[in-house]
């Protein structure tokens, strides 16, 4: 499962008990409850962490991720903060250039919201629902495989292959993402078919 | 990688060539830094450029792009000439012993079988002599004059210091530092490991490149062993997982491979992949390919794939040409003959070679489907971006979907690193607006098309029909639900073949790992190197366990590595021939008398006794190849060849030009470059803070590395009157660019025989989408042909010319 102990909790509660111990010590009474009335809470010990490797590289640095609402739980979630995993066994809590600036990938302002479709010869995208835009894909996929599908070659073997739709898949994304990839793509005959593994 | 990443503790050489990975994979470099900490380790970098890797070396040399296989030739052909070589492993372990037919053989850069009509080979004289008994005739003495040890020998005997500095360009005292350094691994004891990326891979002779460096660790004992190994460092974080499953034009999951119509029937397919031993008593593990073969069309095509329907077989394509790879694709597509193209998390506007004819060839689509998290510059290639991307928009005809997929903080799944770790990850964020999870897409997407085949008929229907799609919520598949189709799972009961009273696997339960595979369709499994990812233990791709008992770096526990959770391929070749640890102090696996034991899960039967059964279990040999028979397009051993675009002609045959095997359409031969029109050599490569064409969209990125550049030495820029800092124009035989240059002492001309070779860097970072400055790539000016036997692209090596230009005022 993902992860059982929170490891900012965890600090949080101990370095509480270190200021109220230290203060009593020094006999400032009551000092515990005045700093506790105006420190503001440590950020981060209110959000959901979360297990994840980085996204760049084949070295997959473990990362924690810091949500703003918990997924898990049925809310809404927003990342609010990355940084390594210091339990990892290859990156041990240490991250490049790229992964200290993983929240920015995933809060970049040239994210996409919306699937969009640019018309033959318009000079901009406008905005199509998901349902309109699946619709089309598989209307064009069934017309040109229906008129292009070779299902036999010229000495009568069945070859059952479609060259004139390709498939780029893409090499970031999980395996269980590329395995029912892979399912769709066979399954159709297409054999215009790579990843970013030929580049 | 044979090896992991944490592995690279155990080193004592490391050499990295033909990649730079203290820049492009910072946090696994780490552990050569370790391995120089605490081991005395020592760094070798040979590379065009003083690169940031090069900082942190113990020695340096610089090479001239695409001259490798000179280098790395004449290192084992200095090893042979001084005795750093690793006999008992060579002798045992590897195929020296073994005798190639006499008629193999090869004079002025080729070998035997050329036909320069078809630019291929007829490779049926690279082969062993097979005896009456069916076996290949060895030689244990080495002395047979046919033998693969002579023949190598002579074969690298061209290779001097002396070629090493006309070639390469590398000065001949420290090509002989570093044979020196390398030597000393020839001890049993001793282990260097390679490391290596694009820098050997984008070539035209990029295999070749890489078989250089494992011949080498072959001589040197250094396979199999911690500290030592063949480590590819992959460019993304799961294009080992892609690469494993298959997600190109002629692959199965787990490396089987997608039938040619010169296999029209199962039979056929099958007769072809027999894989019997060509020594006695060996594993040949590739045996099982049926297993394996019928589980994935049990995976695929369910009840459908039978006995009596050879398991579905014509649900496949025939492949009429080895592969429809990018470069045939968008060949096509150029010429007319592609209609659709989907780009799932792919950018090939700037990923593929000759943007200008990216561009023709997307502009000739009907419809181009992007799905990606970020706007890409194919999603816009339509859009005129003045310089950075003149095109006349209206003109372009080309439909285009932009559908919005999720990053990897909104999805589960697992990614699968170099070192062969298949690690699971967790969803943490609401994906933004309606972006979608690609599993999502790919359902909706395929059930649209599979209801109109339902509704209105159509052409060849089954296979699409009868895919197996057995999930909770078919809208949306889950990543449990494909994570354990790709595990495998019993159909019928399982029981043991040499016990069928013991029962291992209930019909309906997972499979324990691929050795429960079956070829009689009781069995399903979509990819068969990664059964034991998901068995009835639960997900073990999520195991974490970072206890490392007595420290070899082989963390068992965390996650799981196939094959079977091994971290450390061909293991076995870590004792001799008795069984023991060839160091004792860096012991992997040992023989105890009954079976194999110790750090890591066998890579070998655990009860193989050590003088019977070789090493390497997958090949037919049981040892490793120094002489690759007929497997390779371009030769049994690596030849020298040079970049299609080079500054100096081929030494042993100056008509030679390039690969003589390469693929080469005629439309690009026409735009390939001399280097009397260009002369200057350009080599591509990554920058530490950017990741491909992703991270420009972020402004932390954006900010560290703002601006398009191009790298080159202080001798270049005063020849042709370059400031720092200033505008160049850059141009090659396909197009052109404008940077600043950056005029640096890390480049320096390299004097190749009685040649002056310049050499200018382009990094590949900049578009005209996203936060950082708009500029551009390499693949506006790269030569559109690849490696003769995979069609990766040669970006590492081609020919420009450079100009000062006007611009803006330097910032």
């Amino acid at each position: 499962m993902n992860i059982d102990l929170s490891r900012r909790g965890f600090l949080k509660l101990a370095g509480a008990g270190v200021a109220a111990t230290s203060l009593g010590a020094m006999g400032f009474g009551g000092a515990e409850a005045a700093e506790q009335a105006h420190v503001r809470a440590f950020k981060l010990a209110s959000t959901t962490e979360t297990r994840n490797t980085c996204p760049y590289c084949s070295v997959a640095c473990g990362i924690i991720i810091y949500s703003d609402g918990d997924l898990k739980a049925g809310e809404q979630a927003k990342v609010m903060h990355i940084e390594g995993d210091a339990d990892h066994p290859t990156n041990r809590g240490t991250l490049c250039p790229k992964g200290a600036a993983l929240k920015d990938f995933v809060n970049a302002e040239t994210r996409l919201t919306t699937p969009r479709i640019r018309r033959p010869g318009a000079a901009t995208f406008e905005e199509i629902s998901w349902d309109e835009a699946l619709d089309k894909i598989a209307r064009a996929l069934k017309d040109d495989r229906d008129a292009n599908m070779v299902l036999t070659n010229d000495d009568g073997v069945p070859v059952n292959r479609w060259t004139t739709t390709g498939y780029l898949a893409a090499s970031a994304t999980t395996n269980e993402t590329a395995w029912l990839t892979y399912k769709v793509v066979r399954s159709m005959g297409i054999v215009g078919f790579d990843n970013q593994a030929r580049v | 990688m044979t090896n992991s990443w944490t592995d690279i503790k155990n080193t004592d050489l490391v050499i990295v060539m033909g990649g730079n990975a203290a820049e492009a994979h910072p946090c696994g470099f780490k552990w050569v830094t370790e391995a120089k900490a605490t081991r005395g380790a020592k760094l070798i970098v040979v590379d065009p450029r003083f690169t940031r890797t090069a900082s942190v070396a113990d020695y340096y040399a610089p090479i001239r792009p695409g001259s490798d296989i000179v280098f790395l030739m004449a290192m084992i052909n200095w090893l042979i000439q001084n005795d750093k070589v690793q006999w008992d492993y060579v002798k045992n372990f590897t195929n020296a012993p073994l005798i190639v037919k006499d008629e193999y053989g090869w004079s002025d850069g080729l070998f035997t079988g050329y036909d320069p009509e078809k630019r291929d080979y007829d490779k049926s004289s690279w082969d062993y002599v097979i005896g009456e008994d069916g076996f290949a005739a060895v030689d244990m003495t080495l002395e047979h004059p046919r033998c693969v040890w002579n023949l190598l020998k002579e074969h690298v005997s061209r290779y001097t210091p002396e070629l090493v500095e006309q070639v390469c360009g590398t000065p001949r005292d420290r090509f002989l530092k570093i044979a020196e350094m390398i030597g000393e691994c020839s001890a049993p004891d001793k282990t260097m490991t390679s490391m290596y990326a694009l820098g050997w891979t984008q070539h035209s002779k990029g295999a070749q490149n890489i078989r250089g460096m494992a011949m080498l660790q072959l001589i040197l004992g250094n396979i199999g062993v911690r500290g030592g190994g063949m480590n590819a460092l992959r460019g993304h974080s799961n294009i080992q997982g892609l690469t494993d499953i298959g997600l190109m034009s002629n692959l199965i999951p787990g490396y089987l491979n997608i039938p040619t119509e010169k296999e029209p029937d199962w039979q056929t397919y099958m007769s072809s992949r027999s894989f019997t031993p060509l020594r006695p008593g060996q594993t040949s593990y590739w045996q099982n390919y049926p297993k394996f073969m019928v589980s994935f069309m049990k995976a695929m095509w369910g009840d459908a794939a039978t006995a009596e329907n050879d398991w579905a077989y014509h649900y496949l394509p025939k492949l009429d040409v080895p592969t429809y790879d990018i470069l045939r694709m968008f060949e096509l597509m150029n010429a007319g003959r592609v209609n659709l193209y989907f780009c799932q998390g792919f950018n090939p506007l700037l990923s593929f070679p000759n943007r200008a004819k990216v561009t023709a060839a997307l502009s000739k689509l009907k419809l181009l489907v992007v799905m990606d998290p970020l706007a890409t510059e194919t999603a816009h290639f339509w859009e005129n971006h003045g310089e950075h991307n003149d095109v006349d928009t209206a003109s372009i005809q080309t439909e285009v979907l932009e559908l919005p997929s999720t990053c990897f903080a909104e999805d589960d799944g697992a990614l699968v690193n170099s070192g062969r770790w298949l690690q699971w990850h967790w969803s943490a964020a609401t994906p933004p607006g309606q972006a979608k999870h690609d599993t999502w897409i790919m359902a909706q997407i395929f059930l649209r098309v599979k209801k109109l085949y339902q509704e209105e008929g159509g052409i060849f229907p089954d296979p699409i029909l009868n895919l197996t799609w057995d999930y909770a919520d078919p809208d949306e598949p889950s990543p449990e639900e494909l994570a354990k189709e790709m595990n495998g799972r019993a159909l019928a009961d399982v029981y043991d073949t040499a016990d069928p009273t013991k029962l291992l696997t209930a019909r309906g339960k997972q499979l324990l790992n691929f050795s429960q595979y079956r070829d009689d369709g009781s069995t399903m499994g979509a990819c068969w190197i990664y059964s034991g990812c998901w068995n009835e233990d639960g997900n073990n791709m999520a195991r974490r366990d970072n206890a490392d008992p007595d420290e070899t770096g082989a963390y068992p526990n965390w996650t799981f590595s196939w094959p079977l959770n091994r971290r450390i391929l061909y293991n076995r070749a870590s004792a001799d021939m008795q069984g023991r640890p060839w160091d004792p102090s860096r012991k992997l696996l040992e023989w105890d008398g009954e079976k194999w034991t110790g750090y890591d899960v066998p890579d070998i039967a655990p009860t193989a006794r050590p003088g019977d059964v070789g090493p390497f279990i997958m090949n037919q040999e049981g040892v490793s190849r120094l002489f690759t028979r007929g497997m390779m397009r371009d030769g049994p051993f690596p030849t020298h060849m040079e970049p299609f675009e080079s500054p100096i002609a081929n030494v042993f045959n100056p008509q030679m030009r390039g690969n003589p095997v390469a693929r080469v359409f005629a439309s690009d031969a026409e735009q390939f470059a001399t280097s009397e029109e260009f002369p200057i050599a350009a080599t591509s490569y990554r920058l530490t803070e950017h990741f491909h064409y992703w991270t420009k969209h972020n402004r932390i990125n954006a900010a560290l590395q703002p601006e398009f550049f191009v790298e080159i030495s202080e001798e270049l820029a005063a020849e042709k009157g370059i400031r720092p800092g200033g505008w160049v124009r850059v141009w090659s035989k396909r197009g052109e660019v404008k940077a600043k240059a950056l005029v640096t002492g890390r480049i320096k001309p390299m004097q190749c025989g009685d040649k002056l070779v310049h050499v200018i860097g382009i990094p590949l970072h900049w578009g005209f989408m996203g936060a950082a400055r708009k500029g551009w790539g390499p693949n506006s000016l790269t030569p559109f042909v690849g490696d003769a036997n995979v069609e990766t692209p040669e970006f590492k090596a081609f020919l420009v010319n450079i100009e000062p230009a006007t611009g803006e005022a330097v910032s």
